[in-house]
């Protein structure tokens, strides 16, 4: 059996949970089992899950569950794992799946596939998962030896699939133990798609020149819908907040669309983002090395292009 | 308070990544290493820094062969007190964090790295935090101490959740938590006299194994667009790459 740990924000599940179902039952699929799904806390519509493929959907709720400690959730998931036989978990590689996994494979002496791509290849015993490293400038094929296997997935690496129906929640009773860390506060960006599951993202680099000039990365971004990133050297002179570096010393990043304005393409940031599905260049210099990674490439003054860029795009929205 | 820093080697980060023939391994010629930016950058300064303020001392922790001892060095060179090698090759995460885990009793709090720039884990500090049985904290960009009590800011999607938590604890350091710090000559002088002690690895079997590497596929030319027509742009976008 598979057990996805879904993740709901404010009570609610989106793609992220959507993804890993997904993933879940594709796996189950390969393994002929069964994928079944954990969602953790006071959640809504945890049977609507059912959709992405899971046969059953269950409920582990408990006043210890109340704020994130990643003991209590690994408790938790362990915990049900044993109790419903399930070989494979799966989560997202998120904030909280980082914080989770490693317990995970700890607790139940398994091995670990951290962070990966595609769905896992079974092949004769053998199950092997790629993963990418070194920032996304290779990938690596993982076997896990096993029988206990955890993995988790990146965020936007699959796409959703939902051929199935509803399903019933049942709850589950587990072991807790005290949670040894008290949230204080929690706070997030409003209406905006966080940059490691964004599908769109407008990144702007130091050919800015300055903080004051980010409306034309702004307007854009606004105009797509889409998340914005930044340069390093942007992030470390505070043009922009830290969470908006990208690179390999940063946030890794593969959305459908990247466009990456005033950015020279140094291997580091490369790093972080050469897996997107489609990048757009705006620079001045014909020579700067991002273009050899880029598959439209505009060369010309940014202040220039992106505002032309903007009202391009807002025609074709409003047509 | 007693803190344990674990860190790790990892190529430079320029490297252009090159396979083996048979893509079982990396092409390892000519690679220059550092000590993994997150654990030097990050957790050590902010170690040292938590001493500096409040007494202690911090010990550098490498599960590894005697190639690394540069790296150990480098982080007793910026301002550690010892260090511990652990005399063994890479045998996975798991491997690696039973051998940490075996080491760590007894400190106050243990620093990781947010994640090692080459395997892009994520999880060592986790699977130590529950060898110990203590707490984690992961991803971590500001950390406060106050007596045995530290206030942690993690990052987490879009947003920062702010923790209370006491010692001991676990917990990997991101982007925020302190500034690199450029060990000077006396650092360096007074590396080389600094205890290293070696120790031997503990039994634990391996629970992956990587397979093969794969190399991702070469973009083709690069399509320019007249800076004067975005609305082509839009229209490739749309038509051709589909992405809006
Ligand atoms: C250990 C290490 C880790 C690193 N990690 C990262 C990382 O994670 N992420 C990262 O981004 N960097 C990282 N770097 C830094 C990296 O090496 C580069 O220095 C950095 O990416 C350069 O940022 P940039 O492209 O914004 O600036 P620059 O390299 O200065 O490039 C600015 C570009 O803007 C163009 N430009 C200027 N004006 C205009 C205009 N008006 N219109 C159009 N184009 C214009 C220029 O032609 C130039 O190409 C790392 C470096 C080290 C040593």
């Amino acid at each position: 059996m598979v057990l996805v740990f879904a993740e709901a924000t404010n009570g609610k599940f989106k793609k992220p949970a959507q993804e890993v179902v997904t993933y879940g039952a594709k796996t189950a699929a390969a393994l002929g089992t069964d994928c079944v799904v954990l969602t953790l806390g006071d959640v809504q519509d945890a049977g609507d899950l059912g959709r992405f493929g899971a046969s059953k959907v269950y409920n582990v709720s408990a006043p210890a569950l109340a704020g994130f400690d990643s003991g209590v959730f690994t408790a938790a998931i362990a915990g049900a794992a044993q109790q419903l036989g399930a070989k494979v978990i799966v989560l997202s590689h998120n904030s909280t799946g980082k914080n989770l996994t490693g317990r995970l494979a700890a607790r139940l002496d398994a091995g670990s596939a951290p962070g990966v791509r595609a769905v896992p290849v079974i092949d004769g015993g053998k199950f092997t998962v790629r993963k990418s490293v070194f920032s996304g400038k290779a990938f690596a094929d993982v076997e896990i030896l096993t029988d206990m296997k955890v993995i988790s997935v990146v965020g936007n690496s699959i796409p959703v699939e939902a051929n199935g129906n509803a399903v019933g929640v049942d709850s589950l009773s587990v072991e807790l133990p005290t949670p040894k860390i008290k949230v204080l506060s929690t706070k997030r960006a409003e209406g905006i798609t966080p940059l490691p599951e964004a599908e769109l993202v407008v990144s702007g680099g130091r050919g800015l020149k300055g903080p004051e000039n980010w409306a034309v990365i702004t307007d854009l971004a606004n105009v797509l819908g889409a998340t914005t990133a930044c340069s390093r050297p942007v992030s470390d002179s505070d043009w922009r907040p830290h969470h908006e570096h990208v690179g390999q010393t940063g946030v890794a990043i593969h959305p459908n669309l990247y466009i990456a304005a005033g950015i020279s393409g140094a291997i580091q940031h490369l790093a972080g983002v050469n897996s997107s599905k489609t990048i757009v260049v705006v620079n001045k210099d014909p020579e700067a090395p991002f273009f050899k990674s880029a598959d439209y490439g505009v060369v010309g003054d940014l202040f220039e292009v992106l505002p032309l860029l903007t009202e391009a795009v807002k025609k074709f929205k409003g047509a | 308070m007693k803190m344990l820093v674990c860190v790790s080697k990892t190529p430079e980060t320029t490297t252009k990544i090159q396979l083996t023939a048979d893509k079982s391994d990396l092409d390892k010629s000519g690679i220059q290493y550092i000590m993994n930016p997150y654990d030097e950058w990050y957790a050590l300064v902010r170690a040292l820094e938590l001493k500096e303020a409040g007494g202690g001392s911090v010990t550098i922790l490498n599960v590894g062969p005697a190639d690394n001892d540069s790296v150990i060095r480098k982080g007793l060179a910026i301002g550690a007190d010892d260090a511990i090698r652990v005399n063994s090759e890479d045998g996975g995460s798991l491997y690696i964090a039973k051998q940490i885990a075996a080491q760590a009793a007894g400190y106050d709090i243990v620093f990781f790295g947010k994640e090692t720039i080459d395997y892009n884990g994520s999880e060592v500090g986790a699977m130590v935090a529950e060898l110990l049985d203590v707490a984690y904290v992961g991803e971590a960009s500001h950390l406060e101490m106050n007596g045995n009590t530290a206030t942690i800011t993690r990052d987490i999607e879009g947003g920062v959740e702010v923790v209370e938590v006491n010692t001991p604890l676990a917990v990997s350091a991101a982007k925020g938590m302190a500034e690199q710090r450029i060990p000077n000559m006396r650092g360096i002088m007074m590396a080389k006299r600094k205890p290293l002690s070696v120790v031997e690895p503990i039994d634990a079997p391996a629970t992956t194994v990587i397979a093969s590497y794969e190399l991702p596929p070469e973009k083709s030319a690069v399509k320019l667009v007249d800076p004067e027509n975005m609305d082509e742009l839009v229209r490739l976008l749309h038509e051709e790459a589909k992405v809006i």
